[in-house]
């Protein structure tokens, strides 16, 4: 039987788990029988670890919010600008400022709607597998007090065990004018719900239970007076909704 | 929200962590993740669906860098190419064991095209498939980039790495 020799190629492609089960089998057995390459192989391990250990934390840092850049949705807000654009050329050629407004309105993400905020911090922060929050859920006590601090209003978390949900953590994220926090809740299947709240710039108008679809990510909100929440999934529908109406139930309408 | 925004926000997290460990510089990290990010939304008509959203990313993000430091290396004020290679590293390594103990000065050392493949592969997890396409090489010199970087690394950190508790010693 004959068998392709070992290289060096191959052990980092062994490490990087860039290898097939066949090849994988022979590399192992090489490895129990030299020494050297094993502890090769260990350290090639530990370098991949300290990468992730030195910058990993950079996945925690709130994203800032000239990062974040939201479409305008109705192709009516097209032809309107359109329209302006053309008033203003017959007007007078000022080419120069019709293109600073155009830039501007097309992203300013402080201006997104509740609800669109919502999807985006769960779009942002739910998809890392690894750290998704900046404080975990061993912390509880310290995560409340914490954010009640910082957003000056009592922050309760609500209990979804009934839904299967259960907490990850939290973090602190610049709203509009003042802090929001964001909460994280797992099930066993690893499915992912963020639950936003705002106190202070939800702009105080009330608004009743409703749902928003932003595009493959389904929010319910509502605003009571200064407080806002917003519980945001990639979820059915109905699953979205029996957990939405726990939160509801717990934090008060 | 629009699915394009989406898709695009979701890969802002991984950018910024590639950024910040390929430039070394937390200012310089976020400018090239807000460069990338521009011409991602504004090229997102190219981005073929179905294929991966994060290496088309990288890649917008790669070519950016690649004209940056290019840049940075015509600039005449600046040294010259053989002092700048020496400077990151090649020198200094040979002549004398630089005692690194922390894994970003040790990249910062590797030569520019060794640490995009380390950390496309050793942090972010791309194939090496992925990254041949994400930095337009091919497969076998992603292979040689990775062998020769990861190398060069372990000896720059392997004196650190006899010491039972070098993390204790890190401040």
């Amino acid at each position: 039987m004959t068998q392709t020799p070992i290289t060096d190629i191959d052990l980092h492609a062994y490490v990087d788990g860039q290898v097939d089960a066949t090849r994988r089998a022979e590399i192992e057995a090489y490895l129990a029988a030299n020494q050297a390459a094993a502890a090769t192989v260990r350290e090639y391990r530990r370098l991949n670890r300290r990468l992730h250990e030195e910058f990993d934390d950079v996945l925690n840092e709130p994203v800032p919010h000239a990062m974040i850049r939201v479409s305008r949705r109705q192709p009516f807000d097209v032809i309107r600008r359109i329209a302006a654009v053309l008033v203003l050329v017959v007007v007078g050629g000022a080419g120069g400022w019709v293109l600073n407004d155009l830039s501007a309105a097309q992203g300013d993400p402080v201006g997104a709607a509740f609800p669109e905020r919502a999807g985006i911090v769960h779009a942002i922060y739910s998809a890392e597998r690894r750290h998704a929050v900046e404080v975990a859920s061993d912390e509880r006590p310290h995560l409340v007090a914490w954010l009640t601090n910082r957003l000056g209003t009592d922050v309760k978390l609500p209990d979804l065990t009934e839904a299967g949900f259960q907490l990850v953590g939290g973090r602190l994220l610049p709203g509009e004018s003042k802090p929001a926090a964001h909460f994280l809740y797992e099930d066993v299947e690893g499915r992912r719900v963020t639950l936003y709240m705002r106190h202070g710039d939800t702009g105080g108008r009330d608004t009743r239970f409703s749902f928003a679809d932003e595009n493959g990510v389904g929010v319910y909100y509502w605003i009571n007076g200064q407080t806002g929440y917003a519980l945001a999934a990639s979820l059915e529908r109905e699953d979205l909704l029996k957990v939405a109406k726990i939160v509801y139930h717990q934090l008060g309408g | 929200m629009q699915e394009k925004d989406r898709l695009i926000i979701e890969q802002i997290p991984r950018l910024r962590r590639y950024a910040r460990a390929l430039t070394g510089n937390a200012n310089a990290a976020e400018d090239l993740v807000q460069d990338c990010l521009e011409r991602s939304w504004n090229k997102f008509h190219l981005w073929q669906r179905g294929s991966n959203m994060r290496a088309w990313m990288f890649t917008i993000m790669h070519n950016i860098h690649v004209n940056q430091v290019r840049k940075a290396i015509s600039r005449p004020t600046v040294v010259s190419l053989a002092e700048w290679t020496d400077d990151r590293g090649v020198k200094p390594v040979q002549e004398k064991r630089v005692e690194v103990r922390n894994v970003g000065a040790a990249l910062e050392l590797l030569p520019e095209e060794q640490r995009a493949v380390v950390l496309l592969i050793g942090l972010e997890e791309l194939s090496y498939l992925e990254v041949a396409k994400v930095l337009d090489i091919p497969i076998g010199t992603v292979m040689s980039r990775l062998s020769r970087g990861r190398e060069r690394l372990r000896q720059m950190l392997s004196d650190v790495g006899v010491e039972p508790k070098e993390t204790v010693t890190e401040t």
